[in-house]
């Protein structure tokens, strides 16, 4: 009984692999007291269809994220940069669909 | 020998009331993802309860199916331990949805899971093949309610105070009902000749073991024993079953044969 109970469980982001070889993908989040039991109960909560092989939690504090404000200058200058595309080279017939 | 039917149906019947048990707190959890966790457990009772009707039907023959083994027989007529049926909740005179403790269906999955995992690894070398694989599908299932009850039980005892004394009301309550497990049934006696079944009472030190183990992490302490020995599993059960059947059978037997 060293530490004090939590009044508010934080948050936590849950990644879900959904099998072998594909990355883990965002699929919600959930509150629980520590990590250990935010996995089971990402468990429970995202993976009862058979969603997932592997899961992730992350505390979701620990999550810097771009602010929405911001979009305009982040993201909208790449608008018309279309030579960032690699879609200006010709392709040999022998590579085939890349 | 063949497999005793009593002996299939007292494995159903724990499953099935149990899971009915814990559905009651669909939608009433103490947070969303507990509702979850436990309509989940729930669902891995049934669907164990299932498999275990359908192969007590195939062998009683004539018109026996799992649905009628799970929605018309009585209260006598089920083989459940007694620990299962009661309600979420202490020694109270009746009860009511506000009563319901959280603590006491944790310490009952936990008591019950710390049984199960050694009864269904155990069933595996069964001379049944269909419980054989029954028990190694519901090995799976079981091995994660105990580890989802054991989890809270250390929560719960090594929390708060309250939830310290919640969790030490609802060990001192149930722990008493666990005598049952260790009393050999005609049906388990049968079922152990036959090869089927495992010596439950060779189980013991395991369990004591997982019980011990996980109390003396959660800081609770094992009441001594004291008193009468529950006796479900051959068919003589407290006045809770009869209230739960009711809540799980009305509908069936209200419109028998009706498919939806």
């Amino acid at each position: 009984m060293n530490t004090p109970a939590l009044k508010d469980w934080p948050l936590w982001e849950v990644f879900v692999r959904s099998k072998q070889g594909l990355e883990h993908k965002h699929c919600g989040s959930l509150h629980a007291a520590d990590a250990a039991q935010a996995l089971h109960m990402a468990r429970d909560v995202y993976t009862r269809r058979q969603e997932g092989v592997s899961i992730w939690v992350v505390p979701s504090v620990a999550i810097t994220a771009s602010n929405p404000d911001d979009k305009g200058e982040l993201f909208d200058p790449a608008a018309d940069k279309i030579y960032r595309h690699p879609t200006f080279y010709e392709i040999p017939e022998e590579v085939g669909h890349m | 020998m063949s497999t005793p039917i009593d002996y299939l149906l007292h494995l159903a019947d724990n499953a099935v009331v149990l899971g009915q048990r814990n559905a009651e707190w669909c939608g009433h959890g103490p947070i969303l993802e507990e509702d979850m966790a436990l309509a989940n457990v729930s669902l891995d009772l049934i669907g164990q309860a299932r498999l275990l009707y359908q192969r007590a039907a195939e062998l009683m023959g004539g018109d026996a199916t799992e649905d009628k083994l799970a929605y018309f027989r009585g209260p006598h007529e089920f083989r459940n331990y007694t620990l299962l049926e009661l309600p979420h909740h202490g020694p109270l005179v009746g009860y009511a949805a506000a009563d319901r403790d959280y603590a006491t269906t944790i310490v009952r999955n936990f008591l019950y899971s710390a049984l199960m995992v050694h009864v269904w690894d155990g069933l595996q070398q069964s001379a049944d093949p269909s419980l054989a694989a029954i028990a190694a599908k519901s090995l799976k299932e079981t091995s994660y309610h105990l580890h989802h009850a054991r989890d809270w039980l250390v929560r719960m005892g090594d929390g708060t105070e309250e939830s310290h004394a919640r969790a030490q009301a609802a060990v001192n309550h149930l722990m008493p009902y666990t005598e049952e497990f260790w009393t050999t049934s005609p049906a388990e006696g049968a079922a152990v000749a036959a090869k089927v079944a495992i010596d439950v009472w060779a189980l013991r030190p395991a369990w004591d073991a997982l019980v011990n183990d996980a109390l003396a992490e959660a800081t609770l302490t094992r009441p001594n024993f004291h008193g009468y020995i529950t006796e479900g599993k051959i068919g003589l059960h407290s006045e809770h079953l009869s209230y739960l059947l009711g809540e799980m059978q009305g509908l069936a037997r209200a419109h028998p044969g009706a498919t939806w």
